[in-house]
This record gives structure tokens, C-alpha cells and sequence, in this order.
């Protein structure tokens, strides 16, 4: 193991790097350790979130069901990571084509080597920014799921999953962060995946909650949630894994990733009090499950906006994302679908409210490669922020409609009655959560 | 010989125990079960779906005794497991036909 050293252009830590030792190129200066080592513990951290949503999902559904329901987010850190490798990273951040789509010119990693890609991240290896956005492209379908939770049928999850995150996630990546993506050429901003993940999983929940259904029994039967310990633990990891989630979107070390950081515990800390305060004034005591979901109402809709806001604009945005995600939740009730897991009201409309907050409190002073919002003088900002978002909107609504309605003739959405009495863990998997 | 059923609040479980073991009633099972009769569930809110608990947690506590004890035991639960609020449970007794000690082969009254 070769030890380089670099000069260093302020901070950061040292840390060998022994792939750099395998390239045949010789020393390459740009590289910089810090901004390495950062965004490799952030790809880390991001990882986590998906097994932390897993739990965090896993306590909120039947006993019957939890295996079911961690299976789906840990088989999908195995496909879409092989997709993402074979083909998911060059469709989203390749070589653009008409501003939509990335070509397939770097499947299978051809290309992406261990040099710096200039376009993405001038000071780490190209590798370390494809692994770093291969956790976003995992965890994005992973949220999806939670609107259907314990009725799928495992082999159209898988279809599903591979289909969705190749034809939704992949072009909308490509627009707001593809070199060459309209809406990024248009000046549209997300830092960290308002837009990329949180609006794309949360519209398209929606639809897979009306198309797949409701649970059988839903509204009549008692269908509580069996582990609370486990979803707390849950959100517990995604609060922490979310500092490589926004943070690590600088794909730097240094001023921004710290300001990224900030704001986005603030935004954390501010929802979580927002939601519980307002249970306990709206339903009289204020539960543990909401102020769990209240920070990760404060947490999605920060995403976007992470690298572009203030600390303070974070402390009002985190409170009223609290407030408006519970308002969405408790006004889901009203409406009568079954969303099981709450995915829309809080990712939805979470990250809707950030991409639009973006256009509001962004300032240069903050990012300087960002741009100003509507408090910082420039109106035009929030328009462009509006139609971004509308984009999202209306292409995940339709190819997933699309999708699960092809799905649904061919293989069929649900499992049968009998499958989702008897639960999804002996049904789908033959297996088990808990032996007492 | 008969067996004497008890459905009592949970937090009394140990009270009565000791109380029985201290009248000589030499052994007895419990387990923990889910019951109403007129005292009322709870609610439990999740994210806006309300969840109306009519079944709440009691233990049930199963011996087997004499006839000539029937009388003490039964004042002797009455009165560790009373509280005086809605919910105390219920005593049932039943006749046991028969009573086998599975180690020695004993049967009836010497197997209690």
C-alpha cells in the first residue's frame, strides 16, 4: 500500500489512499484526501439509511409482516446496486441525450475510473461519486415501498423496483443533476435529492397506494403497528445517516458540507418538535412515533435546500415542515386510501415545500454556485423551482401509473387473501419475525 | 377436587400468589391473557388512526384444590386482588374429575 501525499489546499484530514496507487496514470493532484475521505463515509452513512429505514418501516407494520417488509429494503440495496453499476449510473449521470437521459455509454462502469470526472467532482475519484449517488438511487425505491406495505407480491416487487428506479428515478437524476439535464440547465436546484428522491418516491407512492389498494380490512380492522422500539431505532439511523445524505452532497469537505450539516439538524430538531407540539395540542398527548416522524418531515424537506439556506431559514423550515406533513398525514384519513406508511404525506410533500423553500431563503452567501431566492432578491428563482417541481410531479404520477397498471395485467400487484391473512413473512418467505 | 380459576389485574399477580402460598395451596399456573367485562378499553392514536383497545391485559392464575379448601381460597383471592375499581376479574369454580401426579403415578387428593 502506497502512502501519497498531496498538498492540501486548507483542512482536512490525511488519510492514505491506496487506490491511487493502482492507477497507471502517474499522481494525479487532484485528488484531494479530505474531500475523499468525506465523501466515501458519506456513501457509508447514506448506505445505512436503507437498513435504518428498514426498521423504521419494519416496527410500523403487523408482526406478520416485518420480515416482509425489511426484505424488501435490503433486497433492494442488492438489485438497484447492480443495476446502478451496470447501467443506472450512466443513464443518470452518462453522456447527456436531448437533456432527458443519460446514454448508455458508460455501462458497466466503463469509464469510471478512479480519476477525477470534472463535471460531477473535480477532487475525488470518479468511483467514489458513483458509489456516493448509488446509495440515493437505492434508498429512493425503499421509500416508495412504504406505501404498500404488507400486501405486495415479492416477484412484481422485484420487476417493479428494477423498472421504476430505470425509468423514473434514472431520467429525473439526470435532469436536475446530469450534466446536460434540463431542469439543471434550467437553473433548477437540489442539493441533496428534494426533487431526485423525496418528490419521485412520494408521488409515485400515491399511485401505488390507489393502484395496489388498500390492506384487507383497512378502516375497519385494527391494524397497529407492532414495534415502535424498532421504528424509533430506525429513525434514530436515518437522522444520523442523513449528514451523509446532505452534507455529503458537497461532495467537499470543508465550508458547505459544515453548513449543509447544520442545517440540516436544525431541520431535523425543528420538525420533530413541531409535529409532537402539535399532536399534543390537535389529539391531546404528543406520541413518540410522531416526534420520530416530525424529524423526518424536518429532515426530507431540508434535503433540497441543504447547500443553499441558512440556519435560521432551516429552523423555520424544518418547524413548518412538521406541522404541514402532519396536517397531510392527519388530512390522508380523509381522503380514504391507503397510503400504509405515510410516504406522500411526509416525502411528497416534504420535498416539495423544500424545493420551494429553496426558491424563497437560498443565498449566494451560503453557496456561491447556488443562486439568490425570493428573499434574497431574485423572484425568478422560486418559478423555475416551481416548474422542477411540477415536472417530478406529473412524470412520476404517470410512468408509475403506467408501470404498475402494465404490472398488474401481467404478474399481478398483490398477494392473494389468503397470503396477506396469513402474513407476508410465511407467505412470501417462509419465514418467521419472532418465536417466543 | 376442584379447580379454582382466577382472572385478576396483572400488577396483583404477586400479592395473591403469596397470600395463597401462605394457606398452604401448594402450586399453581398462570398465564397472562387478554379479557374485558365492563371495564373499558383505551384508545391508542397512530399517526391519526385511532385504534379502539377493548381488550385489556390480565393474568390468569389455574389450582387445583380440595373441597375443603374452596371456601379459604376463594375469600383469600377476593381479597388480595380486590382493588375496588372496575376491572378486578371474576373467580370460576368447576369440578376436576380427576388428579395425576405424573412423576410418582399418585392419584386424586395425594396428587394435589
Amino acid at each position: 500500500m502506497k502512502r501519497v501525499f498531496f498538498p492540501l489546499p486548507m483542512l482536512g484530514l490525511l488519510m492514505a489512499n491506496a487506490a491511487l496507487a493502482a492507477e497507471s496514470a502517474p499522481a494525479l493532484p487532484k485528488v484531494d484526501t479530505g474531500d475523499t475521505a468525506w465523501l466515501l463515509i458519506s456513501s457509508a452513512l447514506v448506505m445505512l439509511m436503507t437498513p435504518g429505514l428498514a426498521l423504521f418501516y419494519g416496527g410500523m407494520v403487523r408482526s406478520k409482516n416485518v420480515l416482509g417488509t425489511l426484505m424488501q429494503s435490503f433486497m433492494i440495496i442488492a438489485l438497484i446496486s447492480v443495476q446502478w453499476v451496470l447501467f443506472g449510473y450512466s443513464l443518470s449521470f452518462g453522456p447527456d441525450r436531448w437533456g432527458i437521459i443519460g446514454d448508455l455509454s458508460w455501462f458497466g462502469l466503463s469509464g469510471v475510473g478512479l480519476a477525477p470526472n470534472p463535471d460531477y467532482a473535480g477532487t475525488v475519484p470518479h468511483q467514489a461519486f458513483m458509489i456516493y449517488q448509488a446509495m440515493f438511487a437505492i434508498i429512493t425505491p425503499a421509500l416508495l415501498m412504504g406505501a404498500i406495505a404488507e400486501r405486495m407480491k415479492f416477484k412484481t416487487f422485484v420487476v417493479f423496483t428494477l423498472l421504476w428506479s430505470t425509468l423514473v428515478y434514472d431520467p429525473i437524476a439526470h435532469w436536475v443533476w446530469g450534466t446536460g439535464g434540463w431542469i439543471r440547465k434550467m437553473g433548477g436546484l437540489d442539493f441533496a435529492g428534494g426533487i431526485v428522491v423525496h418528490i419521485s418516491s412520494g408521488v409515485s407512492a400515491l399511485v401505488a397506494a390507489l393502484l395496489v389498494g388498500k390492506r384487507k380490512g383497512f378502516g375497519t380492522e385494527p391494524m397497529a403497528l407492532h414495534s415502535l422500539p424498532m421504528t424509533i431505532t430506525g429513525a434514530a439511523i436515518l437522522w444520523f445517516g442523513w449528514f451523509g445524505f446532505n452534507a455529503g452532497s458537497a461532495i467537499a469537505a470543508g465550508m458547505l458540507s459544515t453548513s449543509a450539516f447544520v442545517v440540516t439538524h436544525i431541520a431535523g430538531a425543528g420538525g420533530a418538535l413541531s409535529w409532537a407540539f402539535g399532536e399534543w395540542i390537535y389529539k391531546g398527548k404528543p406520541t413518540t412515533l410522531g416526534a420520530v416522524s416530525g424529524a423526518v418531515a424536518g429532515l426530507a424537506t431540508i434535503t433540497p435546500a441543504s447547500g443553499f439556506v441558512g440556519p435560521m431559514p432551516a429552523l423555520f423550515i424544518g418547524l413548518t415542515a412538521g406541522i404541514f406533513c402532519y396536517m397531510a398525514v392527519m388530512g390522508k384519513n380523509k381522503f380514504g386510501y391507503d397510503d400504509s406508511l405515510d410516504v406522500f404525506g411526509i416525502h411528497a410533500i416534504g420535498g416539495t415545500w423544500g424545493a420551494l423553500a429553496l426558491g424563497l431563503f437560498a443565498s449566494k452567501a451560503i453557496n456561491a454556485a447556488g443562486n439568490n431566492g425570493l428573499f434574497f432578491g431574485n423572484p425568478s428563482l422560486i418559478a423555475v423551482q416551481a416548474l422542477s417541481v411540477v415536472s417530478a410531479w406529473v412524470y412520476s404520477f404517470v410512468v408509475t401509473f403506467i408501470l404498475l397498471k402494465i404490472l398488474g395485467w401481467t404478474m399481478g400487484l398483490r398477494v392473494s387473501e389468503e397470503e396477506e391473512n396469513s402474513g407476508l413473512d410465511l407467505s412470501q418467505h417462509g419465514e418467521t419475525g419472532y418465536s417466543f | 377436587m376442584k379447580k379454582i380459576e382466577a382472572i385478576i389485574k396483572p400488577f396483583k399477580l404477586d400479592e395473591v400468589k403469596n397470600a395463597l402460598t401462605k394457606i398452604g395451596v401448594q402450586g399453581m399456573t398462570v398465564n397472562e391473557v387478554k379479557g374485558f367485562g365492563r371495564q373499558k378499553g383505551h384508545t391508542e392514536v397512530y399517526r391519526g388512526a385511532e385504534y379502539k383497545i377493548d381488550f385489556l391485559p390480565k393474568v390468569r392464575i389455574e389450582m387445583i384444590v380440595t373441597d375443603e379448601m374452596v371456601v379459604k381460597v376463594i375469600e383469600t383471592i377476593e381479597r388480595a386482588a380486590k382493588t375496588g375499581k372496575i376491572g378486578d376479574g371474576k373467580i370460576f369454580v368447576s369440578p376436576v374429575e380427576e388428579v395425576i401426579r405424573i412423576r410418582t403415578g399418585e392419584r386424586g387428593k395425594d396428587a394435589i
